[in-house]
C-alpha cells in the first residue's frame, strides 16, 4: 500500500488552496511524492486521486507528460548529464559514456547497488559551462570525466 | 563593449537581497511608477519600443495594449521556463538579481492593470527558484507586495510555479495550459493570451528579461534607454554565449553589436589554432549562419532577419573547425522530436522523420536522396501547426543542409564524418 507522510499530505492539500485552479496542485504533488519515494508509482497515483478528489485520469495525463517524473524508480543518485549541442561540442556524451562505465551502469537503469542511474537529458541551462550535470536537485558545472566521477562518489544521499 | 544597463550590480551578492538591491537604487522606479498613470507607462514602453527578449522579439508596449476593457481580471505571467538549447540568462538574473525581476513585474503589473502573476520557472531550475522564492517572501514583509503596496493603493499578489520538464512549456500557450494543471500543449492563437490566458482571462505572458528591463525605460526616459541599440532593435540585450569560445557566458552589449566583436573581444575568440565555422546566433531554432556570413553580421532582430535567421532567444552557439554539421544536426533534431507534443501531424511526424533520416545518415546508412528528403520534409512543416515548435525544427534543418550540403553528401558518399573522419556510430 502507498503512502505518504503526514507533513506530505498537508503539503498537498494546502497546494489545493494555494492556486485559482485545484488542478495545478497536481504537479506539485507528483514532485512531493517523488521527494518521499523516488519516483511515482500507479499506486502513488491511485493515492493522490483518492486524497485529491481528482480522477486518476487527469493526474496520469500530466504524469506522463513531463520528463521530470519518473514513472519508475531509479538510483539514490539520479545523474543526469545535458547532450544538447553546446554540451555534445565540449563532450557531453562521452561524459555519459564514462560515468555509465564507472558506475557500471547502462543509461537510464539503476546500479545494481541502488545508487546510481545515468541519464542523457536535453539542455539544462547551462551551456556555457559544459559540460554539466544535475544530480538529483544540485547542478555541477565545468566538469571533467574525474571530477565527476568524484562529485558523485562524494554525494551523501 | 559591453553596457551593462540590467547587470551592472550583477557582480555583487548582496544584490541579491532586498537590503542590497535597495542600496543600488532597487525600487525607487516602482515609487515613480505609482506616480504616473498605468497607461502613460504602457506608452513609454512602447516609444521605447522594448520588444520581447523571450524569442520572437514582439514590441511588448503593444502587447499590453492589447488587454480588453472588460472588467475580467488580468493575470501577468513572467514565462522563466528557459529551455531553448544555448539559453542560460533568465537563471543568472534570477540567481543574481531576483528583485529586479519583481519590481519589473510589479510595475508591469501596474501599467497592465493587473492583480496576480505568476512565475513559471524551469522545474529543473530548484536553485534560481529558491532564490527568487526567499525574495518574494522578503517583498511582501516590505510591503512591495499584497495589499496597497507602498501606500499606492494598488493591490498585487505574486507567486511562482515550477514546471516539471517540457521544453514545450516556453511556448506561452503551453506555459498557461501547464500552470492550468494540465499537460503543457500549446492553443490555437487566435484567441492571444492578452484576450483569452489563463484560465480564459487576460494575460499577459513576458520573458523575464523583458520585464526587467522596463525598470530602466521608466529610469532612463525613452531617449536614455534608447541610447543604447538600433532605431527598430533599442536598448541592450543579455547575450548567452556558448560553445567554442574561450570565454562562454552571459554578456549584456547593446543591440546592433557586431557578432564577431561579442566573440574576439567579449568572449576571447575561438581555441588557439581553431577557424570559425558556423554560429546559430539566436537558439537552436535560429537557422545556422556560415563564417563567412557572421563576418558582416550584427546582433539586432532586422540584421540577423535579413540574413535569414533570428535574434530569437540571444543564445549564441559559436562552432569551429572541429565540428561535423551532420552530427550537430542530428542532436538538435532528436531534441526537437523528443520535445514535440505530438498534437500536430506535421509537427510530430515530420521532427520524427527529421531525427531518423539525420541519424541514419550520422551512422553511415544514409542514401544520396535523403538529403533532398530532408529539405522536403522539413519545408513541409513550415507554417501549418498550432506553435512555432514545428519551425522551429524546420528552418535550422533546412540551413544546415543547404549550407553544409558538402558535407552532408560526402558523409553518404564515404559513411564516414568529413570532420571527424569516422561515422557516428564508430565515435
Ligand atoms: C517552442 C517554443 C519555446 C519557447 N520557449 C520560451 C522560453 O523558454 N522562454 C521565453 O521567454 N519564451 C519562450 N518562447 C516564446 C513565448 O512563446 C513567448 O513569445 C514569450 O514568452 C513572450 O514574452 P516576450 O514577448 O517578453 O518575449 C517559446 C516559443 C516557442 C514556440
Ligand atoms: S507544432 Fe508541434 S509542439 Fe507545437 S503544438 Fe503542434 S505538435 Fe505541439
Ligand atoms: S546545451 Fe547543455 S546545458 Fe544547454
Amino acid at each position: 500500500m502507498f503512502k505518504l507522510s503526514d507533513s506530505g499530505i498537508e503539503f498537498i492539500k494546502k497546494e489545493l488552496e494555494r492556486y485559482e485552479s485545484k488542478l495545478s496542485a497536481i504537479i506539485p504533488a507528483l514532485y512531493r511524492v517523488q521527494k518521499e519515494h523516488g519516483w511515482v508509482s500507479p499506486d502513488a497515483v491511485v493515492f493522490l486521486a483518492e486524497i485529491m478528489d481528482i480522477p486518476e485520469s487527469q493526474i496520469n495525463e500530466v504524469l506522463k507528460f513531463y520528463t521530470m517524473f519518473n514513472q519508475k524508480p531509479v538510483g539514490k543518485k539520479h545523474v543526469q548529464v545535458c547532450c544538447n549541442l553546446s554540451c555534445a561540442m565540449n563532450g557531453g556524451r562521452e561524459l555519459v559514456d564514462h560515468l555509465c562505465k564507472s558506475f557500471n551502469v547502462k543509461p537510464g537503469e539503476v546500479s545494481e547497488d541502488g545508487q546510481v542511474t545515468v541519464t542523457a537529458v536535453e539542455c539544462l541551462g547551462s551551456c556555457g559551462t559544459a559540460p554539466m550535470m544535475q544530480v538529483n536537485d544540485a547542478y555541477y558545472e565545468n566538469l571533467n570525466h574525474e571530477s565527476a566521477v568524484e562529485i558523485i562518489k562524494k554525494l551523501e544521499v | 563593449m559591453e553596457a551593462k544597463v540590467l547587470t551592472e550590480h550583477y557582480d555583487k551578492d548582496e544584490y541579491r537581497f532586498l537590503d542590497g538591491y535597495k542600496k543600488h537604487g532597487g525600487y525607487q522606479m516602482l515609487e515613480q511608477a505609482f506616480k504616473m498613470q498605468p497607461k502613460d507607462i504602457v506608452e513609454q514602453v512602447k516609444s521605447a519600443g522594448l520588444r520581447g527578449r523571450g524569442g520572437a522579439g514582439f514590441p511588448t508596449g503593444v502587447k499590453w495594449g492589447f488587454l480588453p476593457d472588460n472588467g475580467e481580471p488580468r493575470y501577468l505571467v513572467c514565462n522563466a521556463d528557459e529551455g531553448e538549447p544555448g539559453t542560460f540568462k533568465d537563471r543568472l538574473m534570477m540567481e543574481r538579481a531576483p528583485h529586479q525581476l519583481i519590481e519589473g513585474m510589479i510595475i508591469s503589473a501596474f501599467a497592465t492593470g493587473s492583480h496576480k502573476s505568476y512565475i513559471y520557472i524551469r522545474g529543473e531550475y530548484n536553485y534560481p527558484a529558491e532564490v527568487v522564492k526567499q525574495a518574494i517572501d522578503e517583498a511582501y514583509k516590505a510591503g512591495l507586495l499584497g495589499k496597497n503596496i507602498l501606500g499606492s493603493g494598488f493591490d498585487h499578489d505574486m507567486d511562482i510555479y515550477l514546471g516539471a520538464g517540457a521544453y514545450i512549456c516556453g511556448e506561452e500557450t503551453g506555459l498557461l495550459s501547464s500552470l492550468e494543471g494540465k499537460k503543457g500543449q500549446p492553443k490555437l492563437k487566435p484567441p492571444f493570451p492578452a484576450i483569452k490566458g489563463y484560465l480564459g482571462k487576460p494575460t499577459i505572458v513576458n520573458n523575464v528579461e523583458t520585464l526587467a528591463a522596463v525598470i530602466y525605460i521608466l529610469r532612463d526616459g525613452v531617449e536614455g534607454y534608447r541610447k543604447f541599440g538600433t532605431e527598430k532593435s533599442a536598448g541592450t540585450k543579455l547575450f548567452s554565449v556558448s560553445g567554442n569560445v574561450v570565454k562562454p557566458g552571459n554578456y549584456e552589449v547593446p543591440l546592433g553589436y557586431p557578432l564577431m566583436d561579442l566573440i574576439n573581444n567579449e568572449c576571447g575568440g575561438l581555441k588557439p589554432g581553431r577557424k570559425l565555422k558556423a554560429v546559430i546566433p539566436g537558439g537552436s531554432s535560429a537557422p545556422v549562419l556560415t563564417a563567412q556570413e557572421c563576418l558582416d553580421a550584427t546582433m539586432d532582430y532586422e540584421c540577423l532577419a535579413q540574413k535569414g535567421s533570428m535574434l530569437g532567444s540571444g543564445a549564441v552557439i559559436v562552432m569551429d573547425d572541429s565540428n561535423c554539421m551532420v552530427d550537430s544536426l542530428s542532436v538538435l533534431m532528436h531534441f526537437y522530436h523528443h520535445e514535440s507534443c505530438g498534437q500536430c501531424t506535421p509537427c510530430r511526424e515530420g521532427t520524427g522523420w527529421l531525427n531518423k533520416i539525420v541519424h541514419s545518415i550520422a551512422k553511415g546508412e544514409g542514401r544520396l536522396q535523403d538529403i533532398d528528403l530532408i529539405l522536403k520534409v522539413a519545408e513541409n512543416m513550415k507554417g501549418r501547426t498550432i506553435c512555432a515548435l514545428s519551425d522551429a525544427a524546420a528552418l535550422p534543418a533546412i540551413s544546415f543542409v543547404s549550407k553544409f550540403r558538402d558535407e552532408f553528401e560526402f558523409y553518404v558518399r564515404e559513411g564516414r564524418s568529413k570532420v571527424k573522419g569516422v561515422s557516428y556510430a564508430e565515435m
